[in-house]
This record gives C-alpha cells, sequence and structure tokens, in this order.
C-alpha cells in the first residue's frame, strides 16, 4: 500500500488499531484528542471491534486499563503532559501489577506555567515507574512503535506496561507519509494477546496486587519488575529484527545516525533529533564529523548500546529538553552516569537544555553547540549546562514584563514588582 | 428480579465463607458486616478494594477469600471495576470465556474513599451504569491511618485531627443521598448487628443490574474507643436511637426498611464511645447531646 498522510496522533491510533486492541479506556487531553476520537470512530463506525469507555480522569484510566489488562484483554490508552501526572498513582500500580498494555503519552510541557506544546519533563517524570519507555522521531516511528510496544509489553520474559512517546504539535499535528501495513501482515508480527497467568475467572480465583508486609518481599517483588524491565533490550532487539524482516525498517533500540567515524556526537530523543540529522548533514558539508545518538529505547536502558556506541569518540553533546528543577538536564546525568569509567568514554560532554514548552531549536544553534564542545575538547574545560536561547528571546520576554509592569502601575500604582531573580543567557546569535 | 429467598433469621447462610484469622482489629464491625455479605454473595465474586483496613485482608501469600480480589489505589476502586467488567463481557462476548466463568464485581473501600478521594470515580462509574456492588464500610474516619476525621465523621466526634472538648465541628456527609441522586439500580444502608436486615438488602442488589450501592455503618473499636464486645450493641443502639437509620431507594422510591416507633436517646449510643466522653465528662454536654439529639429527630420527622 502507498504511503498514506497521518498526524502522528492518527498513527498512534492506527497502530492500536493494527494491533486490534480489545478495549480503549480514555479521557481527552490536548494534544493526544484526536487519538481517542480517531479510535472513537472507529469502534462507532464498526470499523474495529472492541470498546472505549471514557473514565472521569486518567487517574481512574489508567487503573481500568490494568485491571482490564490483568482480567485478560488487550487494553490500549493514550493522555499527555497533566493527564500522564494526575495518573502517576497508577503507572507505578499498573506496573507492579505486571499488567502489559500501551499507553501512548504526547509530550506537553507541564504547569506552571501551563502551556500546550511539547517538552519531556512529562514522560520523563514516569521514567522510575515501570513502564517500559519508546521514544519516536517521526509519524511512520509512531505507528511501528505501538506495534513494537505491544511485542515488548506480552513478552513472556517482560510483561510490563509500556510507554511510547511522541511529542505534541511537532508529531501529533503533522501530517507526514506513513504506510499503514497490512492487518495480516501485522497478525504474523503481533500474534494474539496471551493473558498467562494473568485473569479473573470463577473457576480460578485469583488474588492480585495483594499487599505485602515488610522490605524482604517488597524487595523481592520491586527487583522482579527491575530485572524483567531488563530484558527488554535484548528482547527489543529482536523484536526489532524481526520487525525488520517483516516491514523492511530499522527500528534499532538506539538509533545511530553517521556516527562511526564522527569525533562529536548529538546525544538526544525525540522529533527534534530529526532537526540534528539534518545538522549533521550541513555540518558534514562543512567538513565536521558529527554524528547523532537517539536512543528509541529509553526504559530499559540500552547502557551497554549507548556506551559502545559513544566509545573512543572526543564529545558527547546532550540536549535535554527537559529540566530537572535545581540539577539540569536528564539525558544527561544519566548519559554521565553510563559513561563513568568506562575505557574509551568520551572526555567531553556538554549539557544543553533546549526545546523547553515546543521552543524550536534552530539549526545555527546545532552549529554553536558544536563549535563550544570542539573548545571544550581543545581546552580540557567543559562548561557548565547552558540553557539554548537567544537574545532576540530574551528582548520578547522583556517586553512582555515591560507591559506588565506598566499595567499594574496604572491598576494598582506604587505595588512593587517582583525583581528578576534569574540569569538567562544567549547561547547563540540569531 | 427473582423471589426474595432470605425472609427469616434461619434463612441466613451459615455458609461462612470468609475465611478467619485476618489482621483485623477484633470487634471489627466492617469485618463483621462482611463476613455476613460475602455469604450471601458467594465465591464467583472478584472484589476490587481501595485502600483503607481492609486491604489487610490479603497480604501476601493468604486470602480470606475464596474467590478474587484486585487491589487498586484509594481513589479508583471503582475505575478497576470498570477495567474488569469490561474485559469480562468482552472475554465472554468474544467466545474466550464461557458465562459460567463470569464473576460479580465488588468494591470494597472504606468511607475515606467512598465519602471523600474516590466519590469521583465512583460517581463516573454510576454515570455509566456500571454493573457492579460498592459496598462502604463506614468507621467514620481513616481508620486505617489512624483515626483522623473523613467527611464521614459525625458532629462532635473526637478523632486524631479534631480533638478538643468539641470534638469534629463538620456533619456526617449524606452519601446515600447523594448515591441516590444519580439513580443508579440500587442503593441501601445496611449493618452488622441487623444480619437479616443486611442479608435481604444484599440478596436483593445481588439479583439487579446496574450499579447496586451498599453504605455498611461499621462500629470500630478502635477508632471510636470502645471495648470490641460492644460492637454488636452498639450497631444496635445506632439503629434504635435512629442515628443510623436502615432505608433503600429502589426504582426511584426511598423506602426505610426499619422505622423504629420508639426512638432509644442518642445519650445511649454515644455514652458507649470514647470519642464522644467528652460529653459526658467532666460534665455533661447537655447543649451538644441535645443539638445531636435535635438533627436526629428532624431527619426522623420528615420521613414519616
Ligand atoms: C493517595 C493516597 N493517600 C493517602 C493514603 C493513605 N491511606 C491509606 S488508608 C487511608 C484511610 C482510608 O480511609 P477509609 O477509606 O475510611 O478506610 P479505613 O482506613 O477507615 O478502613 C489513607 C488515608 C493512600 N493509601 N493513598
Ligand atoms: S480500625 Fe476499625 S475498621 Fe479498621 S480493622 Fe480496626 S476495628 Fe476494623
Ligand atoms: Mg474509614
Amino acid at each position: 500500500m502507498p504511503p498514506t498522510l497521518l498526524t502522528g496522533n492518527a498513527a498512534a491510533a492506527w497502530g492500536a488499531r493494527l494491533a486490534e486492541v480489545d478495549y480503549v479506556p480514555a479521557f481527552p487531553i490536548t494534544p493526544q484528542t484526536e487519538i481517542i476520537e480517531t479510535l472513537g470512530g472507529w469502534l462507532d463506525g464498526g470499523l474495529m471491534p472492541g470498546r472505549m469507555v471514557t473514565l472521569e480522569s486518567e487517574h481512574s484510566m489508567l487503573t481500568a486499563a490494568g485491571a482490564a489488562a490483568a482480567t485478560g484483554v488487550r487494553v490500549f490508552s493514550a493522555t499527555s503532559s497533566q493527564g500522564l501526572l494526575y495518573a502517576m498513582e497508577m503507572l507505578y500500580t499498573v506496573a507492579g501489577w505486571r499488567a502489559p498494555f500501551v499507553l501512548v503519552n504526547v509530550s506537553r510541557g507541564l504547569s506552571a506555567p501551563i502551556t500546550l506544546e511539547a517538552d519531556h519533563n512529562d514522560i520523563l517524570a514516569a521514567r522510575d515507574s515501570g513502564f517500559l519507555q519508546l521514544h519516536c522521531a517521526d509519524c511512520q516511528e509512531v505507528l511501528d512503535s505501538v506495534l513494537l510496544a505491544y511485542r515488548l509489553a506480552e513478552d513472556p520474559q517482560i510483561r510490563l506496561p509500556v510507554l511510547v512517546n511522541l511529542d505534541g504539535f511537532y508529531l501529533s499535528f503533522t501530517r507526514e507519509p506513513v504506510s499503514l501495513p497490512e492487518v495480516e501482515e501485522v497478525r504474523k508480527f503481533l500474534p494474539p494477546f496471551d493473558p498467562m497467568g494473568i485473569r479473573f475467572t470463577a473457576s480460578a480465583p485469583e488474588s492480585q496486587a495483594v499487599a505485602v508486609l515488610g522490605g524482604g518481599p517488597y524487595s523481592y517483588f520491586r527487583y522482579e519488575t527491575h530485572l524483567a524491565a531488563l530484558n527488554g533490550v535484548a528482547v527489543y532487539e529482536q523484536v526489532a529484527a524481526e520487525f525488520t524482516t517483516l516491514f523492511g525498517r530499522n527500528r534499532e533500540a538506539v538509533e545511530s545516525y553517521r556516527t562511526d567515524d564522527a569525533e562529536v556526537v548529538f546525544y538526544m530523543i525525540g522529533s527534534f533529533a530529526t532537526k540534528a540529522r539534518e545538522a549533521v548533514d550541513r555540518l558534514r558539508e562543512a567538513g565536521e564529523k558529527v554524528g547523532l545518538l537517539r536512543p528509541r529505547l529509553l526504559r530499559p536502558f540500552p547502557a551497554s548500546l549507548i556506551a559502545t556506541a559513544l566509545t573512543g569518540k572526543q564529545g558527547v553533546i546532550v540536549i535535554d529538553q527537559n529540566l530537572s528543577v535545581g540539577h539540569g538536564g536528564i539525558l544527561h546525568t544519566e548519559l554521565l552516569a553510563c559513561l563513568y569509567g568506562r575505557p574509551g568514554a568520551p572526555p567531553v560532554v556538554t549539557s544543553f537544555i533546549g526545546g523547553l514548552g515546543g521552543r524550536d531549536i534552530s539549526p545555527q544553534e546545532f552549529y554553536h553547540m558544536v563549535t563550544v564542545t570542539r573548545q571544550a575538547i581543545s581546552s580540557g574545560t567543559v562548561p557548565p549546562p547552558r540553557l539554548l536561547y537567544t537574545a532576540a528571546e530574551l528582548r520578547e520576554v522583556r517586553k512582555l514584563q515591560a507591559i506588565a509592569t506598566v499595567e499594574r502601575e496604572e491598576t494598582a500604582p506604587g505595588r512593587k514588582a517582583a525583581d528578576d531573580t534569574g540569569a538567562v543567557q544567549e547561547t547563540a546569535d540569531e | 428480579m427473582s423471589e426474595q429467598r432470605i425472609n427469616r433469621m434461619k434463612d441466613l447462610p451459615s455458609t461462612h465463607l470468609l475465611g478467619t484469622g485476618t489482621p483485623m482489629c477484633s470487634g471489627c464491625g466492617g469485618l463483621e458486616a462482611l463476613h455476613q455479605i460475602y455469604d450471601v454473595l458467594g465465591e464467583k465474586t472478584v472484589f476490587v478494594n481501595a485502600a483503607g483496613c481492609m486491604t489487610l485482608l490479603s497480604v501476601y501469600p493468604f486470602t480470606p477469600f475464596r474467590g478474587s480480589w484486585l487491589y487498586t489505589a484509594m481513589a479508583s476502586a471503582p475505575a478497576g471495576a470498570q477495567g474488569v467488567r469490561d474485559a469480562l463481557d468482552i472475554l465472554q462476548q468474544r467466545g474466550d470465556m464461557g458465562p459460567q466463568e463470569d464473576l460479580d464485581v465488588v468494591v470494597l473501600t472504606g468511607d475515606g474513599s467512598a465519602y471523600g478521594m474516590g466519590l469521583s470515580a465512583t460517581s463516573a462509574a454510576m454515570d455509566r451504569g456500571l454493573d457492579f456492588i460498592y459496598i462502604c464500610y463506614d468507621n467514620e474516619g481513616y481508620g486505617n491511618t489512624g483515626q483522623q476525621s473523613s467527611s464521614a465523621t459525625p458532629h462532635a466526634a473526637i478523632t486524631s485531627t479534631s480533638g478538643g472538648s468539641r470534638g469534629y465541628p463538620g456533619y456526617k456527609k449524606d452519601l446515600f443521598s447523594i448515591w441516590a441522586a444519580h439513580r443508579p439500580a440500587y442503593v441501601a444502608t445496611v449493618i452488622g448487628s441487623e444480619p437479616l436486615d443486611l442479608a435481604r438488602k444484599i440478596e436483593k442488589a445481588r439479583e439487579l443490574k446496574g450499579s447496586r450501592m451498599i453504605i455498611a455503618l461499621a462500629p470500630c473499636p478502635t477508632g471510636w474507643a470502645y471495648d470490641p464486645k460492644d460492637s454488636v450493641e452498639i450497631g444496635r443502639l445506632a439503629v434504635k436511637t435512629g442515628v443510623w437509620p436502615l432505608k433503600e431507594y429502589i426504582d426511584g422510591q426511598l423506602v426505610h426498611t426499619r422505622i423504629p416507633r420508639e426512638r432509644a436517646p442518642v445519650e445511649e449510643y454515644l455514652r458507649l464511645q470514647g470519642r464522644f466522653a467528652h460529653l459526658f465528662t467532666p460534665a455533661t454536654n447537655t447543649a451538644m447531646i441535645a443539638e445531636i439529639q435535635a438533627r436526629v429527630d428532624r431527619y426522623w420527622d420528615e420521613v414519616v
């Protein structure tokens, strides 16, 4: 079938439809809503079997999702941002149930201030929950990842829920050519859900998710979950290889783009990696030996794949589209932990925070990051983490602040405005 | 709906399905009610539980239930019931599960969950007409965390967060009416000390389809500060004084299943419980007792 133009949201919905999901608990939130609306339309129109139910919150939605998976049906759900955090208690809970299902998250920056646009603080807040995580860079990958995610979730060595992440707006509402596999082909890749031990029936009563007393059993079950998640690296590689054989698309756990002879490598996740690819091509034309490393699989963390790919590099540029307030970039921290003490680990790892709340990253900024990193390599001094932010953006914020000050003066004369304590420095020329 | 089979005390099931040796306190009125409820509902059930005292019924690797159990979280047991119910229906529709394998889905939560944190999930479950039974054991406080006041706590009761000489300043929320306003299939109040009334209501609930909502007042020796041997007596007094009206809502009608003609003074109920001791010592707080009595009287004036 020739490729169809689909938004990332529609691609996610197609993933669920092709996986022949039985059950879709839902709750609306921008920019995810189109996914559940699309599925709702298909279910109502009889274009796919299955059942959708709209809950009154994401907390309930995740509870229903986990409970249905624990009763033995294939479950799909989707959310974003505030919704994911509203459900946070249940993310940990249903992962502990070892309930396999797929949850799509359409990334969106977290409140406050409230915004609709993308960054990764939402999905990364779930990184320790027990959900495995797949991160997508384009719309085709969204569809493919949903199918891969079911294979991972339902694998007998894993049995955990999986989050598939796509960026709000940049992917959710962007149409790209997506080729839709035939359902018969998908069935060869993804057989019907086998609930294995988990089910509730009259003849085989089951107690699930019971309490434990003391740290002994608690540690045991938590660590079992961890070990199951770790199995995910090998299982993912095998499943992705099968996927490539059937559908011809490479979906390796870690994408390496022109890294083989690269001296400096960008390291990031999500759709902005497509901008990095473009920048790598331009820089290569200018004679710069650069490349891009992008984990698709972030949980389990494919540490040795990443470390191996970076061995012998002179420098790594980590771009974090997230901010661990009071610490810095989350990917940066995790990468340093993964590289520390490994022979041949790159001596310079620079950290940039970029793309918060959907803020774009320009080609010039990619070039600038390489310049900064090259300087660090030659001087041996690694600069502190920096926010990608231009003088023009700072000027725009100053203007807004000026308007706010004037407004306040006019409406409440004499009231003092709080001083700006932050020291935002611009990183690149406009 | 089939004929009611439980008509007299001797019709009550004597199966004692629920196992013993649980970590509930001795004299737990919630457990007393659950024993009776389980005998009527039977083992073809899956209990979906929210955080509370009863969460400790099933502690790995033991359970007193012969049927199934799923612990969820404090706020969302009705949503868990939704997921289980829908999945059971899907499996049956698809022919992957015979009807003989089907289960009744039963939510089991305390008042903290039912009256507060889980109210929105419960309301939505009724909106969707979820086919389930909800059992709230109402010990009038957050028992498992040490009996802090909840919105089910009665006026003047001492709890760990409402001490002093006046006790809890608020008034017990009318969850029965809130539930009934959703027009579910069935709403009823029960209490373990009135086993016939309880069994008849649970039997009725079992025979119906849709959302069937039960609130069991659960005398709690630990949280209410009284001798465990008095649980049944306190339960009986809750009914005799009119503090706990036994009633049901069915087919849009509210019916009181027991109208105490000669109501005992509320004082008899209050006096037995340490949480109301400040009403009697060092001096009797006649004004506050009168206020509590007046509220009960006003309720029954409107009924009769
Ligand atoms: C989200 C959340 N907040 C708080 C708690 C702590 N907690 C556990 S049980 C409980 C009290 C529940 O009260 P209730 O529903 O009345 O049940 P009871 O303990 O009285 O049986 C609380 C507050 C929790 N488990 N989850
Ligand atoms: S605290 Fe009260 S409700 Fe909880 S187990 Fe003890 S007696 Fe029962
Ligand atoms: Mg309680």
